[in-house]
């Protein structure tokens, strides 16, 4: 099997006037296609630096990466931003939704983007994603009237409505409390479940267990890299959990 | 990127702040809106001048009396005047390339006669002064020359006379007095309405030139004299011919000045349009001062808006988002705020004037090159204010961007 990425001896480094700060010191870094991954590390271990390379937010200062066999480094620009709007869906950890606009409009605006248009009916396309994440009520709701956990789920809609490779979070469960933390990695489980390769970071040990693969970064390098060979349930703990589901949001 | 989306994403965006763009449009919406008014009022006042020198007939020379005789002493109004009813004869009698001539001897006063009493303009001419103003009679018929020879007092009303104490009768054959004097009405003229200036000119008797002269005004001098060329080629001839005419009549040798003026029809014209067109274009600069500084407004807005929305274009560019569909989107919103803003603008206008025309003395005249150059000044606008503000938009790294606060 292929690696869906494919990272050799990435290099990252930030100049900040006449000091260098090295973000990332070497990673090499295989992911497969299904994986469901998460990233932790103490903060500044450059977890996010890693994310926004693998999500071509960003271009690392060395180093080979190759996202689906194509080699990313030799992109430009516009490349870069039509990778970013077909092979990955990006979740932030402060959601990210364009405010005083719906969640069905959040979530279609990558359609909006898409040069080829592959999606015919984006709008159709768009209530898919929503309702894949269970907001099928709520498209019409602008994100100020929309609770943290169901903004995050508008932000996961958007991320996956035009079916990418994969799907990335920057602590996506950071700004939200344990309950709807928990919550949302239902939806990435089950997303998962469906094929989809998932890449998250966090630093919550708790978070990390419903993962399949978890990473250690330290100081810009892999310090550990190992299976979980049976993750957690999040729609089981959520079960054990007392309360009304939608209250707590 | 297609257009039509990007152009969508961009009206979105507009409507989604809707105060912002309002403001936004406002400097155009004043700037274009006054840059048609005020041309509209410049070149209203214009056409007015234009007809009511126009309506004065055709191809008309005017003769007046001059200020500058005896080598510049002025010697006071009326004193220096020196045209008489003889020069009328004079030009008539030796200039070939005139057709009819008619003194003006202006009188006024209270007219008694009728049903009541009105004050107005009384005008000595010749029979020839129908003619030379292209008028016709209504009623009744025009003094002849014998009337003239005869200082017959006979009287040709204006429809406002006839209004104002005949309102119920014929006036031909009635009497009336005109100061004291009375006066038999021959005939009526036809109805002419308002001047260009807004002036009544059906307020107005015609009598004999001799009988005003000698009968109301006293003295024998004439205010001006009316000369119609034969046609309009022959204007300047006819002007030639009535300088040589009363030189020798007035006995003025050669090198003194005259103490008189000839003016066309044409050189009174341009004399008050080229007033009218400074004043104009005055106006005009003055408003496309405005249309520039809505047009900085529309910047001002912008860069701000970039910076505020500095997020939102992170946003757009991580999900992928070109550089390129950036900056379109924020040239397009800047563009249709500006013609949105150029068309209200020209509504308003349109209606502005059309308000000064219905209700008050203002003339306006819409100038659709004006209206047609002001919505391309407003795009312009928005491409010129709007392309520096969208390229900062469209450079931004998308981490940057996401990470401003
Ligand atoms: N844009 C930047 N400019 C300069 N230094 C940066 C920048 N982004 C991150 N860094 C530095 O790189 C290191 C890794 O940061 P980051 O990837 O954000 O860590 P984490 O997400 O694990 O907290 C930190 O020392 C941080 O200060
Ligand atoms: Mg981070």
């Amino acid at each position: 099997m292929k690696p869906v990425i494919e990272m050799k001896n990435i290099v990252k480094n930030y100049q900040v006037g006449t000091v260098v700060v090295h973000a990332l010191r070497g990673i090499d870094l295989k992911i497969f296609e299904g994986e469901f991954v998460a990233i932790m590390g103490a903060s500044g271990s450059g977890k996010s630096t890693l994310m926004n390379l693998i999500g071509c937010l960003d271009t690392a200062s060395s180093g080979d990466y190759l996202l689906d066999d194509l080699n990313v480094n030799s992109l430009t620009k516009d490349e870069y931003a039509d990778i970013r709007n077909q092979k990955i869906g990006f979740v932030f950890q402060g959601f990210n939704l364009l405010p005083r606009t719906t969640a069905l409009e959040n979530v279609e605006l990558p359609l909006l983007y898409d040069r080829h248009e592959r999606i015919k009916n984006p709008r159709q396309q768009a209530i898919k994603a929503l309702e894949s994440v269970r907001l099928a009520d709520r498209i019409h709701h602008v994100p100020n009237q929309l609770s943290g956990g169901q903004q995050q789920r508008v932000a996961v809609a958007r991320a996956l409505v035009n079916n990418p490779a994969i799907i990335l979070a920057d602590e996506p469960t950071g700004n939200l409390d344990s309950r709807t933390s928990i919550d949302v990695m239902s939806v990435f489980q089950k997303l998962n479940d469906q094929g989809k390769t998932i890449i998250l970071v966090t630093h919550e040990p708790d978070i990390a267990r419903f993962a399949k693969r978890t990473i250690k970064l330290q100081d810009g390098k892999i310090t550990e890299d190992r299976e979980i060979t049976v993750p957690k349930k999040a729609s089981e703990v959520l079960a054990t959990m007392q309360g009304d589901e939608d209250e707590m949001e | 990127m297609k257009w039509n989306r990007i152009q969508k994403i961009a009206f979105k965006s507009i409507l989604k702040n809707k105060m912002r763009s309002i403001l936004t449009s406002l400097g155009i919406i004043i700037g274009v809106c006054s840059v048609i008014v005020m041309v509209a009022v410049g070149q209203g006042s214009q056409a007015r001048i234009e007809e009511q020198i126009n309506s004065l007939g055709t191809n008309l020379l005017m003769v007046f009396p001059s200020h500058s005789r005896m080598g510049g002493v002025s010697r006071g109004a009326g004193s220096f005047n020196m045209m008489k009813l003889s020069d009328c004869d004079k030009i008539l009698q030796q200039a070939t390339h005139v057709m009819y001539v008619s003194p003006v001897i202006r009188s006024g006063g209270q007219i008694i006669g009728g049903t009541g009493n009105w004050s107005t303009s009384i005008y000595g001419v010749s029979t020839q002064y129908l003619a030379i103003k292209d008028w016709d009679l209504a009623n009744g018929n025009f003094f002849t020359e014998k009337d003239i020879k005869a200082k017959k007092k006979v009287a040709v009303l204006g429809q406002t006379i006839v209004d104002q104490l005949f309102p119920d009768s014929d006036p031909v054959g009635q009497k009336i007095r005109i100061r004291n004097t009375p006066f038999i009405v021959i005939g009526v003229l036809a109805k002419k309405g308002q001047s260009g200036m807004g002036q009544d000119q059906d307020d107005v008797i015609l009598a004999p030139s001799t009988t005003v002269l000698y009968r109301l005004k006293g003295g024998d001098r004439i205010d001006m004299i009316y000369v119609s060329a034969t046609s309009i080629n022959e204007m300047d001839l006819a002007q030639t011919e009535v300088e040589e005419i009363l030189r020798k009549e007035h006995k003025i040798d050669y090198g003194e000045d005259d103490d008189f003026m000839v003016r066309t029809q044409t050189e009174i014209t341009e004399m008050a349009s080229a007033t009218s067109k400074t004043l104009t274009l005055l106006l005009g600069a003055i408003a496309g001062v405005s249309l520039i500084v809505g047009g900085i407004g529309i910047m001002n807005i912008m860069l701000v808006s970039v910076t505020e929305r500095t997020r939102e274009i992170g946003i757009r560019l991580s999900i992928g988002a070109r550089s390129k569909d950036v900056l379109t989107q924020f040239l397009a919103e800047s563009i249709t705020l500006s013609l949105i803003g150029g068309l209200l603008g020209i509504l308003l206008a349109v209606g502005i004037s059309l308000f000064m025309n219905k209700f008050t003395e203002i003339n306006t005249v819409i100038n659709p090159t004006i209206v047609l150059m002001s919505v391309l000044f407003a795009g312009a606008v928005g491409v010129f204010f709007g392309y520096y503000p969208a390229r900062k938009a469209a450079n931004l790294n998308p981490i940057d961007a996401l990470r401003y606060e």
